[in-house]
């Protein structure tokens, strides 16, 4: 099933045209890294498939569902995990995924906090407030919130941003997790091995476009740097 | 026929509605009387206006009477415009705007949530300034028709701010912006609000009030009904 399909797709900001007619198709259970320079227009990209933005131009549709006229039916199957955590910093770890959670009127929701705890590592720490987390740990609940209802898509850009070692491969590994339950990620990212180690499959977005794809397997080890330059030599 | 998918149903809208505005109001309450960043700053500010005030103001005591609607009016101004700018500025700073904006719920419900969270911070300095007020300036503020007429202006000043500090929020001069913005706006409502509360604390007549009244009431209808439909709109990217 396709779980992303985006046609034409054109984003204007006043006269500045970000994205000129990108086409983007994502099946169920595929993890896509979305590659690029700064400036490539990724992240507009990304919060067009969260809804956050309007398209100028195109068609978008996340699990069947068209951006915008039914966008609350696509913020109930996305999780997006941005630069910035999204949680409150004098609410506690609990507190944040408990309010997430009734914004998103989910059932059994203690059971759900709790395995999302498990799952991210931060059980221990529930009560403690997010404003004294580790930026490694408030990504780590970031993440968490973004699974809490259990997406079909997760939207991930720059996840890995201001994280020491030890707290991306904690995250590599709660993605790991993610994607193993057959969910859709598409992960915008600057970091190449680490893009290569997570993804099946590799867009690069350049000057508005997407200038190439390739699946994980078309690729042999250690080659993404090269088809990352070609592509934007191209 | 388009081959769009089907919502599956749960509880009704109007159920998932109300469950988030009360989501986001719990939040902004639990967030506030943890960290008491809002309510202390707009407190103290309140108290420090009428305190100079009362200083500035060398009244004998039918002044004081004639002056309180003002000097009140303005204090609760104030002070609600220092809330509503960290309001939201709490939610954008982090970006957990972009968080309840995520959620799969109509945007208004944000709205209402903020607003009554804002309301409730609005009606506490309030409930704080009153007695001091009244015994700084010996006057008996505590009649029923002031205190509607407060709950009325209060509501209609925090519809048109929640609205307009959510645009504020998203430029970088958002602390100059919003004053800018907001004092034209409800200049109908300080006027109404001053005038009612100047009659009761004058012992006027009911005729001479209810006009000032409805116009209070006019004004929160209206702005309301406007910010519920608007408010999808200036969270829009």
């Amino acid at each position: 099933m396709t779980m992303i399909e985006v046609n034409k797709l054109v984003k204007r900001f006043g006269l500045k045209t970000v994205l000129r007619g990108i086409d983007f198709r994502v099946e169920r259970g595929e993890f896509v890294a979305l590659l690029g320079p700064n400036g490539a227009g990724k992240t507009t990209f990304l919060r067009i498939l969260a809804s956050l933005s309007r398209p100028s131009m195109g068609e978008v549709r996340i699990a069947g569902y068209r951006l915008p006229s039914q966008a609350s039916a696509v913020r109930r199957r996305l999780g997006v995990v941005s630069h910035q955590p999204l949680l409150y910093g004098d609410l506690s770890a609990e507190e944040n995924l408990r309010f997430y959670g009734r914004m998103y009127a989910l059932d059994n929701l203690d059971r759900r906090i709790d395995e999302v705890l498990e799952m991210v590592g931060l059980a221990a720490r529930r009560r403690d407030l997010v404003r004294t987390f580790s930026r490694g740990m408030q990504q780590r609940l970031a993440i968490g919130r973004a699974v809490l209802h259990d997406p079909d898509v997760l939207l991930l850009d720059e996840p890995h941003t201001g994280l020491d070692q030890d707290a991306c491969a904690m995250l590599d590994h709660v993605l790991r997790d993610v994607a193993s339950r057959g969910r859709t990620v598409v992960m915008t990212s600057h970091d190449l091995a680490r893009a290569e180690d997570l993804a099946s499959r590799f867009d690069i977005l350049s000057r508005g476009l997407i200038v190439a794809s390739a699946p994980r397997h078309a690729l042999r080890e250690g080659n993404l740097l090269d088809f990352y330059r070609r592509a934007l030599e191209n | 026929m388009d081959d769009l998918p089907i919502e599956k149903s749960g509880p009704s809208p109007f159920a998932r509605f109300l469950r988030a505005i009360a989501a986001v109001v719990w939040k902004d309450l639990a967030a506030e009387f943890r960290s008491r960043e809002l309510l202390s700053a707009m407190l103290v500010f309140s108290l420090l206006v009428i305190l100079i005030f009362n200083f500035a103001l060398e009244l004998n005591v039918k002044e004081r009477r004639d002056v309180t609607s003002g000097v009140l009016w303005a204090t609760f101004a104030f002070a609600g415009t220092l809330g509503l700018n960290r309001s939201m500025a709490v939610e954008k700073d982090r970006g957990c705007l972009d968080g309840l904006l995520l959620a799969p719920v109509d945007r208004a419900a944000i709205y209402f949530g903020k607003a009554l969270s804002n309301l409730a911070f609005m009606l506490i300095v309030e409930a704080v300034v009153l007695p001091v007020y009244s015994v700084l300036y010996n006057v008996n503020l505590f009649r029923p028709g002031l205190l509607m007429v407060i709950l009325l202006g209060s509501v209609g000043y925090i519809a048109v701010g929640t609205l307009l500090s959510t645009m504020s929020v998203q430029t970088r001069t958002r602390e100059i912006l919003l004053p800018i913005l907001l004092f034209p706006v409800v200049i109908p409502i300080l006027i109404a609000a001053v005038k009612a509360s100047g009659g009761y604390l004058n012992n006027l007549g009911m005729e001479e009030i209810l006009p000032w009244l409805n116009l209070l009431i006019a004004y929160d209808v209206i702005f309301t009904a406007i910010a519920f439909m608007v408010f999808d709109y200036v969270v829009e990217e």
